[in-house]
């Protein structure tokens, strides 16, 4: 399983990364995508909205099933990947690439609140047994 | 603890992601849905479909017992070898189970029927062969294992898995089946493409398998039999029937034959019972992927998504719903996803056949 070290990670299989301009990029894990299988449909949250975090702000699913996707921290939407919508499947291929959305947190500091590579590894391998 | 079919360790092998399914611990894909799914529509895969039970009914007078257990009739079953799909019903007219029957000879029928629905399908045909033919003898033959090679290269995949029957699969018609030596080979299946299936010992299953490998034939996940099915229009029991409906609320009309003086069970029930419901094909207009269960609201009342999903053929997504009568194909409806009401068009199905889209 792919767990970038760079990256901070969230219970409910987001990551979330801090960009060069303070922006925070935000996708789902390779186990995320690989417990949902083949995904065929991606609904992001519109540019400019306000995300409390861990609000519901997105969608993606898969032939077999749909899953809500949460902001990892607070803040305003200031893009959205809308290649996502015509190639869900690059989600699949490379999840870490394959982004959602960007955020300008209201806060950066809330990004030391999220887990690191080490305790996400620990936090799939919990939900496991 | 689940079942195992004697293909688990195939399965394994091949890095198969397993899944509990209606007890059995069964393949949901080997890697990616979507590109099993297409590899059926273009070239060849198969399925392990050992968790289905082939059940054999023998002795004097088959032909009458089943004319009353089943709700399609049997007596279109002339020829040796020849297939039937049709419900099984209860008294009420809702659906036991959908199986298919295969005429022997008159002495020996053999069925095939749902995993999830095996033990009570025993149960209900040894009670109803106790009340009507109790010297007929009822043979679950768990013993036996099943593949389904499906695709438009199925045949010649096949034949080149099993020397020497180029001419026996070039013969063999749809809808038929034979029996060549310890193998019962039926041209039949659930995707809406040609192809075979193959009951055959449980100990050669896992040989039959590999050769199949050799060939060039994929092996493909339950997820791909799901869409294949959905796509080619065909009823999955427990989703789009059950004992709460009856073939007439499921779009099964065409295998009910309520004509003559045959008596089956459930056919008084049928004959009585209202139909103001029926099962149609759904093609979403908006985005967002149709589910089983989904609300629809139609102007003659709402209804509900009884199988939808992605189809990977269309690049849309597509259903069956169960909706009021009155609602025609070319109709616009909405369907409840997530809270949001998104537009369908009703469409005729089946969507896709033999690798073309009908929709």
């Amino acid at each position: 399983m792919s767990i970038p070290a760079d990256l901070k990670y969230t219970k409910t299989h987001e990551w979330a990364r801090l960009e060069a301009d303070g922006h925070v990029s935000v996708g789902i894990t390779h186990h995320a995508q690989e417990l949902l299988g083949d995904m065929v449909f991606v609904e992001n949250p519109t540019v400019g909205r306000n995300l409390a975090a861990g609000e519901e702000c997105a969608v993606v699913e898969s032939v077999k099933a749909a899953s809500d996707v949460y902001a990892p921290i607070a803040g305003e939407v200031t893009a959205a990947n809308g290649s996502l919508e015509s190639a869900p499947e690059s989600i699949n291929k490379d999840p870490y690439a394959a982004w959602m959305f960007k955020l300008k947190p209201s806060n950066s500091a809330e990004l030391d609140g999220l887990m690191n590579a080490t305790s996400y590894a620990a936090h799939v391998e919990s939900e496991a047994h | 603890m689940l079942k195992q079919t004697p293909l688990n360790a195939k399965h394994h092998e091949a890095n198969a992601k397993l899944v509990d399914f209606s007890g059995w611990e069964m393949p949901i894909h080997y890697g990616s849905q979507i590109e099993e799914h297409h590899i059926v529509r273009r070239d060849a895969g198969m399925f392990d479909v050992s968790h289905m039970l082939p059940v054999d009914i023998k002795g004097e007078g088959v032909r009458p017992f089943l004319r009353r257990l089943v709700a399609n009739n049997v007596d279109k079953l002339q020829t040796t070898g020849r297939a039937l799909y049709t419900c099984m019903l209860h008294e009420g007219g809702g659906v036991v189970d959908d199986l298919i029957v295969y005429f022997m000879s008159e002495s020996w029928f053999r069925l095939v029927v749902n995993a999830g629905c095996a033990d009570k399908d025993l149960a209900w045909m040894d009670e109803q062969r106790e009340k009507l033919a109790p010297n007929l003898v009822i043979t679950p033959r768990r013993d036996l294992a099943m593949i389904a090679i499906q695709g438009p290269n199925a045949a010649s995949k096949l034949w080149a898995a099993l020397p020497g029957t180029r001419d026996l699969a070039a013969a063999m018609k749809p809808f038929h089946a034979v029996v060549v030596g310890e193998m019962f080979v039926a041209r039949t299946g659930y995707t809406g493409e040609d192809g075979f299936e193959v009951m055959l010992p449980n100990k050669a299953a896992p040989f039959f398998w590999q050769a199949l490998l050799e060939a060039g034939v994929k092996p493909c996940g339950l997820g791909a039999r799901d869409t294949l099915r959905l796509e080619a229009g065909m009823n999955l029991y427990g989703q789009d029937m059950d004992e709460g409906v009856t073939p007439f609320d499921a779009g099964l009309a065409w295998t009910v034959d309520v004509s003559g003086e045959r008596d089956f069970i459930g056919k008084d029930a049928l004959l009585r019972l209202p139909r103001n419901r029926q099962l149609v094909g759904l093609k979403l207009l908006d985005r967002g992927v149709l589910r089983a269960h989904q609300a629809v609201f139609t102007p003659q009342g709402e209804g509900e998504i009884t199988s939808g999903s992605f189809s990977p053929t269309l690049n849309v997504s597509i259903a069956l719903a169960r909706v009021p009568v009155g609602i025609d194909v070319g109709d616009t409806i909405e369907v409840d996803i997530r809270g949001k009401r998104l537009k369908a068009a009703v469409v005729k199905y089946p969507f896709v056949r033999n690798g073309r889209a009908l929709v």
